[in-house]
C-alpha cells in the first residue's frame, strides 16, 4: 500500500512540476535573475504547493498514525546550525549554475536528452561522496 | 524591476504547484512522511535502510510522470543553457549541499515552510539567496 501511494506521489509530483514549468531551466533561472527580465512564475508554484501543504500540515500535526496506519515521520529538528546554512548555500549555487534542483530533473530524465543525466549523474556522485565523508567523520570520531 | 511578462505562466505555474503540494499532501497523509525528494533519493544511497521499496517506487514516479504527462499533453519545450562542465559542477554542488542542508526545494521549501519550520525557513532563504546571487554574478558580471 505505501509503495503504491509512494509511487502515485511521484507521478503526481512529477506532472506538477513539468507543468509549473520548473523541468525547464531557463524559466528557473528565468526567476533567480532579478536584475535582468524577472519571471516570478515559480513565486506562484511555491505559493500554491505551500498553501496546499497547509491543509496537511495541521491534519498531520499531533498525529501518530497515518491513514493508513504509518507512524508520522515528520522531521523534529529546530537547531539552525552551521551544516543547514552552508548545505543551503552549495545547494544554492548549483541550482543557480545549472537550474535544476533533485525534482525537477528527475522528472527531466526520461524526457530530456543528455543534460539532465549529466546533472543528475553528477547530482547522485555528489550524494555519494556526501555519505562517504559522513562516514569517515563519524569513525574519526569514533577512534578520537 | 523589469517583469518578463512573455515567458510568465501564473496559471500553468500555480495549476502545477497546487499539484506539487497534492502530491506532498498524499504522501503525508498515506505515508506519513515528508515529500522531500533529496532525502527520498539520499536515503536510497545509503544501503542501511530498510526502507528501499517506497524510495524506489517514488524515484520511479517522478522519472515516469512525463509518460503520464505526455497521455494528456504534449510535454513543454525546455532549455538548458549550461555546458556539460557546468551541469557535472552543479550537479556536484546539489547532491553535497541538499544532503549536508537536510534538504531541498521540495522539503524545505514546500514542506517545510507549510509546517512552519523555522529550520526550513533559513534553508530556504540561504538557498534562494545563493540562487540569486549565482545567477547575478553569472548573467551580470561575467556574463
Amino acid at each position: 500500500m505505501h509503495i503504491f501511494t509512494a509511487l502515485i506521489t511521484g507521478i503526481i509530483f512529477g506532472i506538477g512540476l513539468i507543468l509549473s514549468g520548473m523541468t525547464n531551466p531557463a524559466k528557473v533561472t528565468g526567476f533567480l535573475d532579478l536584475a535582468g527580465r524577472w519571471d516570478p512564475s515559480l513565486g506562484l508554484v511555491m505559493g500554491g504547493a505551500t498553501l496546499v501543504g497547509l491543509f496537511a500540515s495541521r491534519w498531520a500535526t499531533g498525529r501518530k498514525q497515518s491513514l493508513t496506519g504509518a507512524v508520522m515521520r515528520v522531521p523534529s529538528a529546530t537547531q539552525i546550525d552551521r551544516r543547514l546554512v552552508l548545505g543551503g548555500l552549495t545547494f544554492g549555487v548549483g541550482w543557480g549554475l545549472a537550474g535544476y534542483c533533485p525534482g525537477p530533473a528527475l522528472a527531466s530524465l526520461a524526457s530530456g536528452g543528455a543534460k539532465p543525466l549529466v546533472f543528475v549523474a553528477a547530482m547522485v556522485v555528489g550524494m555519494i561522496v556526501f555519505e562517504a565523508l559522513e562516514r569517515m567523520s563519524t569513525r574519526r570520531k569514533q577512534t578520537a | 524591476m523589469l517583469i518578463d511578462w512573455i515567458n510568465f505562466t501564473p496559471w500553468a505555474s500555480l495549476a502545477g504547484g497546487i499539484l506539487i503540494g497534492l502530491a506532498a499532501a498524499i504522501f503525508l497523509l498515506f505515508n506519513g512522511r515528508i515529500a522531500g525528494i533529496s532525502g527520498i533519493l539520499g536515503g536510497l544511497l545509503q544501503r542501511s535502510a530498510g526502507d528501499m521499496a517506497w524510495r524506489i517506487a517514488f524515484v520511479l514516479g517522478l522519472v515516469g510522470a512525463p509518460f503520464v504527462y505526455g497521455i494528456f499533453a504534449p510535454l513543454p519545450s525546455v532549455q538548458v543553457d549550461a555546458g556539460t562542465a557546468t551541469l557535472v559542477v552543479a550537479g556536484l554542488l546539489v547532491g553535497i549541499g541538499t544532503r549536508y542542508g537536510s534538504g531541498c526545494t521540495s522539503g524545505h521549501g514546500v514542506c517545510g515552510l507549510s509546517r512552519g519550520s523555522v529550520r526550513s525557513l533559513v534553508a530556504t532563504i540561504a538557498f534562494m539567496t545563493a540562487g540569486f546571487v549565482t545567477v547575478f554574478i553569472v548573467r551580470h558580471v561575467l556574463g
